[in-house]
């Protein structure tokens, strides 16, 4: 989706700011709204991509206005509400509808290791690699509507393919339970030129990780 | 699609209305009185709580894990190896998690995770354009301005006068390599061991590795750059 969370090459987003002895959250709401997703999500209801896009799907004019874990807080709601786990007239009054079942916390305390693995594993799929390291190839020219990680600066530039990461998820179908469709991955170098046009610097350079349906010959 | 956005006007614009600004601002004050999204997560926890959803116990041990037990002193002791160590460094470069596993970080906190080399000829920076991916299982959670839109947007079109702002001038020869983190690989940078540091122990190496560095930010010895905490 074309979305403004997309923001690689966007300009006039302000000045970059360093804090100094920042603390890790900023007020205690944020810990316990970062703690909250990440419990809710052991419970396996949604996957990492499913999650990711629903704070895609934050409508643009709130996603730039609200903070980083206001938007955790906007997702974490919507996603329990689309799975069937509360309603919105119980997260308007904080109480259990009169009823309502109860279930058991999947991710239990001093269980914390049930953190680690926050990314899809590698699947053992078996399935064979469309490029190979040295290759130019070109990233597609697509707009899906749906969840994607390949960013709009991209599309249509040409690169080539410096490593070969492995084999990964699908996050454009697994966001949507349509299937893993697992497929390699690859390190692809963008000249910072062929990105940006002539003013850009022409030592430099841009490495996207990207799947295979993102990517042809060039 | 248009449903989702419609609720979600329904949910959030009453919380986003009433919060204090641009979420890229780093100054937060400190409020006495509980600030509007305190209160909408404090009702949200208490009923995923009474909903069974949520353990609170769990809750406490995530918080406590990323306030304490992870951070950027994890990264630094690895760099720190790195710089002591050419044969750990290979493996780092090549294998990264297998290389920390030998320090005791386990394979699954390392997983995906990928290092690379700044030297007199590359300069490296880390970003993620389409969220907020970052090397945790190194770092911990990423700062606020790693997660700004003006750091997401600009890394990739504008590294050099980005940087410059931030005080890291890089040389017109030296190359600037920028990682977007778009799939599940994490980047971390291996900043230059600093000249004139031979005789220092490796303990005394890791205090000198800032956060910053570890995602090409700042240069180690510079001012203006926070240890390890």
């Amino acid at each position: 989706m074309n979305g403004v969370h997309d923001m690689g090459g966007m300009q006039d987003m302000g000045k970059v700011s360093l804090e100094k002895n920042e603390p890790v959250f900023h007020d205690t709401w944020e810990g316990r709204v970062y703690a909250l997703n990440r419990a809710a999500a052991a419970g396996g209801k949604w996957n990492l991509d499913a999650s990711r896009y629903e704070i895609e799907l934050i409508p643009p004019a709130e996603y730039l206005r609200t903070s980083y874990y206001e938007r955790w807080y906007a997702r974490l709601v919507e996603l329990l509400i689309k799975r069937q786990m509360v309603t919105r007239a119980e997260i308007q009054s904080g109480q259990p509808a009169p009823g309502s079942p109860k279930t058991t916390p999947v991710m239990k305390g001093g269980e914390i290791a049930v953190l680690a693995p926050a990314n899809p594993e590698r699947p053992a799929a078996e399935v064979a690699a469309r490029f190979a390291v040295g290759q130019r190839v070109r990233a597609r020219n697509i707009h899906p509507v749906h969840h994607t990680r390949l960013p709009r600066y991209a599309r249509g530039k040409q690169g080539v393919i410096v490593r070969h990461q492995g084999i990964f998820i699908f996050p454009d179908t697994n966001a949507h339970s349509e299937g893993e469709n697992p497929q390699h991955v690859y390190s692809v170098r963008f000249a910072a030129t062929e990105l940006w046009g002539s003013h850009a610097s022409s030592r430099d350079s841009i490495h996207l990780d990207l799947w295979d349906e993102y990517l042809e010959l060039a | 699609m248009e449903t989702s956005r419609r609720t979600f006007l329904g949910t959030v614009s009453a919380a986003a209305a009433s919060s204090p600004g641009p979420g890229d601002d780093p100054g937060h004050e400190h409020q006495d009185v509980p600030s509007e999204p305190a209160l909408r997560v404090k009702t949200l926890e208490s009923l995923l709580v009474e909903k069974g959803i949520v353990d609170p116990a769990a809750l406490d041990a995530i918080v406590d894990y990323f306030e304490h037990k992870v951070g950027p002193r994890d990264g630094a002791r690895v760099v720190a190896r790195a710089w002591v160590d050419p044969e750990f460094k290979q493996l780092l470069l090549t294998d990264a998690p297998t290389a920390i596993a030998k320090l005791g970080y386990s394979s699954v906190r390392g997983e995906h995770l990928r290092v690379v080399e700044n030297t007199s000829k590359v300069h490296n920076l880390v970003v993620c354009t389409l969220c907020s991916c970052y090397p945790w299982a190194l770092l911990g959670l990423p700062p606020v301005w790693y997660k700004s839109n003006a750091y997401r947007s600009r890394a990739v079109i504008d590294p050099r006068g980005m940087l410059q702002e931030l005080g890291c001038t890089i040389p017109e020869n030296v190359e600037v390599h920028v990682w977007d983190s778009t799939a599940e690989l994490r980047y971390l940078v291996l900043p230059e061991r600093p000249a004139g540091t031979e005789g220092l122990r490796e303990e005394e190496l890791a205090a000198m590795v800032s956060r910053d560095a570890m995602i090409g930010v700042a240069k180690i010895g510079l001012p203006a750059q926070e240890g390890p905490k």
